[in-house]
C-alpha cells in the first residue's frame, strides 16, 4: 500500500486532493513571495479525521501544515514541499452559542466576522476584529494570535479564547483551558494561543463574548505634518482617556484611500487621526467633550465628529480600505507589522522616510497608532529587476530598526517564514533555545508546521508577490 | 533548610545549578504555596526588587520580579494609573513574582481582564540555570511562544522569574460602590447574569453569599451620578451607595483577603457553578468576584474535605494560606501537554516539590 493509498483509508477522493491542478490554490498564503508545493492536501470534517491524519504524518514522519483560509501575511500557512497541507475549511459549524455565559463553541474553520453575526441578536460580539475577519477563520486566528483596530483596549485573540481542543503532533488530543475566566495552574492555553501552528491543531474553540458598547464617539482629525498627528495620540493619551482605537493614516494612504472608497477625507491632509471612544453613553459624552478639547489644542486643522452610525463607518471605511487601496498605486507591494514604544512612533516614521528616500522606494503608513503597531507599506514593481530584493532589504531595515527602539518584529501578522530570520534580533539564543526544547518536547520531529518561526533551515525562493486573491477580487482588505 | 538570597539574575542561575531542589519565595504572602518542602532550598526572591523602566506614556511597566506590589502600585498612582487586574495581598507584602507565579487577580479583573491578559513580557530562570527572555515590552507584540502568559499561575514549577513587564492603564478618576441586597441567590445570580451581558460597564461585579451583589462604577467623576441612577433602574433597586474614602477603603481592606479563619483558597469557575457550590460550601466565608469567575475562600476545616467537595463539583482550588500537603486541590489538571512543556524547562524537576 503506498501512503497515499494509506491515507485514502480516511478521506474519500473529494477530501483528498493530490493531482497538481488540485494542489495550485495552495501552494501559497497572502505572502504570494512564497510558494511550495505539499504531497497532498486532505480536507477533514471532525476531530477524528484531523487525529488520522496526524497520526498518519507522525507514523510517516511526514510534516504537516494547518491552513485556515491561508490569509497569513507572513507564510504562516505556506506548505512544506512534499508534506501534507491540513485544510480545516470544512470544520466550519457554530457547536453552540450560550448567551447567558457569553459563550461561542466553534470548530477552527468558522470565519471571525461570522462569531460576531451570531451573537450580534443578544447584544454581544466577538471583540478580535482583524481586518480580514470577512474570510479569516478562528483556528487561524488563534495561531496567530490576532490582533485588529481594537487591542489596546481589548487586547488580542489571547485575551478572548477561554478554552481549545488540540491534537499533539502525536495524534494525543488534549483540552486546555476551561470556560472559566480564572486558572489555578499554569496557563497552557496562553502558550498554545500564538504558537504559529508549532505545537498542534486546535479543532475545538470555546470563544469569549462581550457586550457590545452602547455608543460610539468617533473623531477624525486632518493635520498637515505626520508628527503633529502622532503628539496628539501623546496628548490623548496624557488625557488618562483610553480610546477602543486610535489609528493614523500618512499623505499616500490617504490619497489612495480616497481614489479606492472616496471615504470623503481631506485629500490634502499630510496626516489623519481617527480616535474612538465607546461604552456607555453618559461616560462617552463626557469623555467626549476631553477629547475634542484635546484634539482642538493638537493643532487639528480640521476636525470633523461622526454624527451618525452611517459617518462613523464612513471613517472607518478609509481606514479598512486603505491597505488594500494602496495596492492602487502601485503593482506590488510588502507589509511590515514592527511595533514600537509609543512615544517613539515620531522617531520611527522620520527614519522610515529616511530609509524610504535612500532605497528610492516609496513607503506608505497606516497604523494602530494606540499600540504603537506600524504597518508600513513598501511599494514597488516585481518586474523591475532587483526591486522585490531591495523592497525586503527595506523592509528588513524597519523591522531592525523598532526592535533597536525597543519594539518588536511583529505586532499582529505573526512570525511565519517571512521574519525566522530576524528572531535573533529579538531574542538571545537562550531565549530562542527554550522555545525550542518546549516544541521538541511537543514535536520531537518537528512535524508540525516544521520551517516557520525558528531561524535556520532553508527558506523557498522568492516569486514574485502581489495582493491575496481574494483581495484583487475586492472581498477583503488589509490593515 | 537553606534560604539563600540572590540579587541579581545570575546569582540565581548560579544557584539553581548548585542546588538540586529549589523553591522561589517572594515574600511568603501565600505561605501555603512558598513554604518549602523538604530537601528544597529556598531562593529568597525579594533582593531582586525595584522599577526598571516606566513611562506612564507607554503604559508599560517594568520591574524586578521581587518588587513588592505596594511599591509598584504607589509609583503607578502617582501617574493615575494602576494595574488593571487588581492584585490582592498587597498590604500583606506580596511581591509582582509571587503574583504572578500564583496567577492572583482581585475584584477589578472584571473591567478589562486578569493577570495574564496584563503580562507582557518575563524573564526568568530555567530549571537548567539558563536566563530567558520572552514577549516583549511594548503593549502588542507577537513574536515568539508566548511564555509571559505560560507563566500565569506556574507556582515556582517552570522557572523562577527575575523580571516582568505589565500593561497598564489610567485609574478611573472617580468610583462609586452599589450594595444590593436580594431576598434569594436566584435572584441574585439572575441580576449578575443580566449586567454581565449589559453594556454596563462595572470595574467589580462581587457576588457576596447569600445575596448581595457588590458593583463598583468607575469613570469621569460628572458621569457617575448618571450612571449610578441607570445602574440602579437596571437592577430594579435602590441599594446602598457607598463613595469617597469609604468606598476607597473598603475595597482596600477586600484586597486583604482575610476572610475569616482556616485556609485561604481561590476557586476558578463559572457562574452556572455557583448554585450547587453554594448548597455545598455551608458556613465557610466567602465572595465571588468577576461575574462569578473567581472565587476566594476562607476554609476553615481539613483542605482534604475541600478537595473532595471541589472534586465533587469539578472545580480546582489552590490553597494559598494555611497548612497543607497540597496547594493544588480539586480536580486533576494534569496532561500531556503540560507535563511536556515542564520537562522542556524543569528536566531535572528542580522546581518539583517532589523528587522525580
Ligand atoms: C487583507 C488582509 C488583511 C489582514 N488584516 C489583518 C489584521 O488586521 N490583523 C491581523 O492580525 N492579521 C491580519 N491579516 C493576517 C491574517 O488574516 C491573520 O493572520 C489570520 O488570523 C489568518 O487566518 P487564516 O484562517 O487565513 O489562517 P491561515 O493563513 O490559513 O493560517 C495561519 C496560521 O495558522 C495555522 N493554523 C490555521 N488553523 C489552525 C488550527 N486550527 N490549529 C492550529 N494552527 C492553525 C496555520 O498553520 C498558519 O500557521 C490580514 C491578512 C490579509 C490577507
Ligand atoms: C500576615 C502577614 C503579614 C506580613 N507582614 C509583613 C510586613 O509587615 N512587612 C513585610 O515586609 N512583609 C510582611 N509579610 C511577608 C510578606 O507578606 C511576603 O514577603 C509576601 O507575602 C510575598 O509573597 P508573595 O505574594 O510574593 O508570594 P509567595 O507566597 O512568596 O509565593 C507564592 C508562589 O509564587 C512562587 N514565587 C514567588 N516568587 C517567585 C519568583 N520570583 N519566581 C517564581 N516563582 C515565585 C512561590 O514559589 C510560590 O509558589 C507578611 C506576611 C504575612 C503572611
Amino acid at each position: 500500500m503506498t501512503l497515499l493509498e494509506e491515507l485514502g483509508r480516511f478521506f474519500p477522493p473529494g477530501r483528498l486532493l493530490h493531482k497538481p491542478g488540485e494542489l495550485v490554490p495552495y501552494e501559497s498564503d497572502a505572502l504570494t513571495a512564497f510558494r511550495a508545493r505539499p504531497l497532498a492536501v486532505v480536507l477533514p470534517e471532525s476531530h477524528e479525521e484531523v487525529v488520522q491524519a496526524v497520526r498518519w504524518c507522525a507514523r510517516h514522519r511526514i510534516p504537516y501544515v494547518a491552513r485556515g483560509s491561508g490569509t497569513s501575511l507572513s507564510g504562516g500557512s505556506l506548505p512544506i514541499d512534499g508534506g501534507l497541507l491540513i485544510g480545516l475549511n470544512r470544520m466550519n459549524k457554530l457547536l453552540r452559542l450560550d448567551p447567558q455565559e457569553r459563550i461561542a463553541v466553534v470548530e477552527p474553520g468558522f470565519i471571525n466576522l461570522q462569531v460576531s453575526n451570531a451573537a450580534a441578536p443578544y447584544g454581544l460580539y466577538y471583540a478580535p476584529d482583524p481586518s480580514s475577519q470577512p474570510v479569516s477563520t478562528i483556528g487561524g486566528n488563534l495561531a496567530f494570535n490576532s490582533g485588529g483596530a481594537h487591542c489596546l483596549k481589548y487586547g488580542m485573540t489571547s485575551n478572548h479564547v477561554l478554552g481549545a481542543k488540540v491534537v499533539l503532533p502525536d495524534g494525543e488530543t488534549v483540552v486546555l483551558g476551561s470556560e472559566s475566566l480564572e486558572n489555578t495552574g499554569p496557563d497552557w492555553l496562553g502558550l498554545f494561543v500564538g504558537s504559529e501552528g508549532l505545537l498542534g491543531i486546535a479543532t475545538e474553540i470555546t470563544l469569549r463574548l462581550l457586550p457590545k458598547p452602547e455608543t460610539y464617539h468617533t473623531v477624525l482629525a486632518a493635520y498637515d505634518a505626520l508628527e503633529k498627528a502622532g503628539e496628539a495620540v501623546a496628548a490623548v493619551v496624557a488625557s488618562g482617556l483610553l480610546p477602543g482605537a486610535m489609528e493614523i493614516m500618512d499623505s499616500l494612504a490617504i490619497e489612495a484611500a480616497e481614489a479606492a472608497v472616496r471615504a470623503g477625507y481631506p485629500r490634502e491632509a499630510r496626516a489623519l487621526l481617527i480616535v474612538e471612544l465607546e461604552g456607555e453613553a453618559p461616560q462617552v459624552e463626557a469623555e467626549a467633550r476631553y477629547l475634542d478639547e484635546v484634539i482642538r489644542r493638537s493643532g487639528a486643522y480640521e476636525v470633523r465628529v461622526a454624527q451618525s452610525a452611517e459617518e462613523r463607518l464612513k471613517i472607518w471605511k478609509g481606514r479598512k480600505a486603505a491597505f488594500s487601496a494602496v495596492g492602487r498605486l502601485s503593482p506590488d507591494y510588502i507589509v511590515q507589522d514592527g511595533v514600537v514604544p509609543r512615544s517613539r512612533l515620531g522617531q520611527a516614521l522620520s527614519e522610515i522616510e529616511r530609509l524610504s528616500a535612500r532605497y528610492g522606494l516609496r513607503v506608505a503608513n497606516v497604523f494602530h497608532a494606540g499600540d504603537g503597531n506600524l504597518h508600513p507599506l513598501i511599494l514597488y514593481n516585481g518586474r523591475v529587476p532587483g526591486e522585490l530584493e531591495r523592497a525586503e532589504e527595506l523592509a528588513g531595515e524597519i523591522l531592525r530598526l523598532c526592535v533597536a527602539l525597543g519594539g518588536s518584529i511583529t505586532g499582529e501578522h505573526g512570525v511565519g517564514m517571512e521574519k525566522k530570520a530576524y528572531m535573533p534580533e529579538m531574542f538571545s539564543e537562550a531565549d530562542l533555545e527554550a522555545m525550542r526544547r518546549i516544541r521538541r518536547a511537543l514535536d520531537p520531529f518537528e512535524l508540525s508546521n516544521r520551517g516557520k518561526m525558528f531561524p535556520g533551515g532553508e527558506a523557498p525562493a522568492l516569486h514574485q508577490a502581489g495582493p491575496h486573491p481574494l483581495e484583487r477580487a475586492g472581498i477583503i482588505s488589509r490593515e | 533548610m537553606t534560604v539563600l538570597h540572590p540579587t541579581s539574575p545570575a546569582e540565581v542561575q548560579e544557584a539553581v545549578r548548585a542546588h538540586r531542589r529549589v523553591l522561589a519565595r517572594g515574600g511568603g504572602s501565600k505561605p501555603a504555596l512558598s513554604t518549602p518542602a523538604e530537601g528544597q532550598t529556598v531562593l529568597e526572591m525579594k533582593g531582586l526588587s525595584g522599577v526598571v523602566e516606566y513611562d506612564p506614556g507607554e503604559y508599560v511597566l517594568v520591574a524586578k520580579a521581587g518588587t513588592p506590589l505596594a511599591q509598584v502600585e504607589e509609583l503607578l498612582a502617582q501617574h493615575g494609573q494602576y494595574l488593571p487586574f487588581d492584585p490582592p495581598l498587597a498590604e500583606q507584602g506580596a511581591t509582582l513574582g509571587g503574583t504572578v507565579a500564583a496567577g492572583l487577580s482581585g475584584p477589578m479583573r472584571q473591567r478589562y481582564g486578569g493577570v495574564r491578559d496584563f503580562i507582557l513580557g518575563v524573564q526568568f530562570v530555567d530549571g537548567e540555570g539558563q536566563l530567558v527572555r520572552a514577549g516583549g515590552k511594548v503593549v502588542k507584540n507577537a513574536a515568539g511562544f508566548d511564555l509571559p502568559k505560560l507563566m500565569v499561575g506556574s507556582l515556582g514549577r517552570l522557572g523562577l522569574l527575575t523580571e516582568l513587564a505589565f500593561k497598564v492603564f489610567p485609574y478611573p478618576k472617580a468610583t462609586a460602590t452599589l450594595q444590593v441586597a436580594f431576598p434569594r441567590l436566584e435572584e441574585a445570580l439572575e441580576a449578575l447574569y443580566r449586567l454581565a451581558g449589559s453594556p454596563i460597564e462595572l470595574y467589580a461585579l462581587d457576588l457576596v453569599p447569600p445575596a448581595t451583589l457588590t458593583l463598583r462604577l468607575g469613570g469621569l467623576p460628572e458621569a457617575l451620578p448618571a450612571r449610578l441612577e441607570r445602574l440602579r433602574a437596571f437592577v430594579g433597586r435602590a441599594g446602598d451607595l457607598l463613595e469617597g474614602e469609604a468606598e476607597a477603603q473598603y475595597w482596600r481592606n477586600l484586597k486583604r483577603l482575610e476572610l475569616g479563619e482556616g485556609h485561604l483558597v481561590k476557586v476558578a469557575l463559572t457562574p452556572r457553578q455557583i448554585p450547587a457550590l453554594e448548597q455545598a460550601l455551608g458556613s465557610a466565608p466567602r465572595r465571588y468576584m468577576s461575574a462569578g469567575h473567581l472565587l476566594y475562600l476562607a476554609w476553615n476545616h481539613e483542605p482534604a474535605r475541600l478537595d473532595a467537595l471541589l472534586r465533587l463539583q469539578n472545580l480546582s482550588g489552590l490553597v494559598l494560606k494555611g497548612p497543607t500537603h497540597q496547594a493544588r486541590i480539586g480536580i486533576d489538571l494534569e496532561h500531556t501537554f503540560g507535563r511536556r512543556v515542564a520537562a522542556a524547562l524543569d528536566p531535572q524537576g528542580r522546581f518539583s516539590p517532589t523528587p522525580p
